[in-house]
């Protein structure tokens, strides 16, 4: 791949889909915004020669995380209007300063420009990726496993209905529900 | 005179740094825990690009795309297990803002 306009394109929309994503006042937008960054992503390493990585990012983090960060705004209760008004005041003073600071980093990064004296090893020592995933980097594997089962247990207790202390197990239905907004009202 | 490989590598770890700046900030900033959450996906998305770059400036692309699909895979374990602290927490506290998690407070 030579420098060419489209890599340059795509990193300019990566970080523009970025930004957006955390200056947006809705959190739904911030979401979708995630989800269009991750997108960028894939398309960009597609085409730096990782077709395999940008079909995990495509479908896991553009597909799999969106879903759960929309179910989780889904489950939260949202603010009232006049909370929201306020935090949202509140959000755009914290964090008008955000561009500012991206167009001065950038700035000065820019003048640096930092030359980066890369030592470049023989390339073409493992070309197959199955074969670096299978044989050279099988303990990674295994981490992966284990981290999986970590994080299942781990939601598995997050989310276990707890028994309360005459031993029966409580579980939440919709008249606790009801109750508890009567509650908060009154 | 910076050759090409030099060129490209320099822009990208520029764009690289910026976006993590733009994820630290929301992390830092904001109030939010799903907001935060969101945040730290910013900040893994510019290690993975930064992970992506130097293996096809190295020429081990296929190491490099291992390397990523172990932080795909450790990123979603993170994001599913904090949602659901999130989501706990939320249950708890009735809110989602940080300043309301003051359980352990010594």
């Amino acid at each position: 791949m030579i420098f060419d306009i489209l890599y340059l394109s795509l990193l300019i929309l990566l970080l523009l889909a970025g930004v957006w994503t955390v200056m947006t006042l809705n959190l739904l937008k911030s979401a979708i915004g995630l989800a269009v960054t991750s997108v960028i992503l894939s398309l960009l390493l597609f085409r730096m020669d990782a077709p395999l990585a940008g079909v995990f990012e495509l479908s896991v983090c553009a597909g799999l995380i969106t879903v759960v960060f929309i179910s989780v705004i889904s489950l939260t209760k949202p603010l009232a209007a006049a909370e929201a008004r306020a935090r949202d005041r509140s959000r755009v003073k914290r964090f008008i300063f955000l561009p500012i600071l991206i167009v001065i980093v950038g700035a000065v990064l820019y003048a640096l420009r930092p030359h980066l004296d890369l030592p470049l090893p023989p390339a073409g020592l493992e070309t197959d990726v199955r074969q670096v995933l299978w044989n050279v980097r099988r303990l990674d594997l295994v981490g992966q496993i284990l981290i999986i089962l970590a994080g299942v247990f781990g939601i598995v207790i997050l989310f276990k209905d707890r028994p309360d202390t005459k031993g029966e197990i409580r579980r939440t239905t919709d008249k606790d529900r009801t109750d508890t907004k009567e509650g908060t009202k009154s | 005179m910076m050759l090409p490989v030099q060129v490209l590598f320099s822009t990208g770890v520029i764009f690289i740094i910026l976006l993590a700046v733009a994820a630290l900030y929301c992390i830092l900033f904001s109030r939010n825990l799903i907001r935060i959450l969101i945040g730290l996906e910013l900040l893994i998305k510019a290690v993975t690009l930064l992970i992506a770059l130097a293996g096809y400036i190295t020429g081990h692309m296929a190491l490099a795309q291992t390397m990523i699909i172990t932080l795909i895979v450790i990123e979603v374990v993170v994001i599913a297990v904090a949602a659901g602290i999130v989501i706990g927490a939320q249950r708890h506290n009735q809110s989602l803002d940080v300043r309301t998690l003051r359980n352990l407070k010594g």
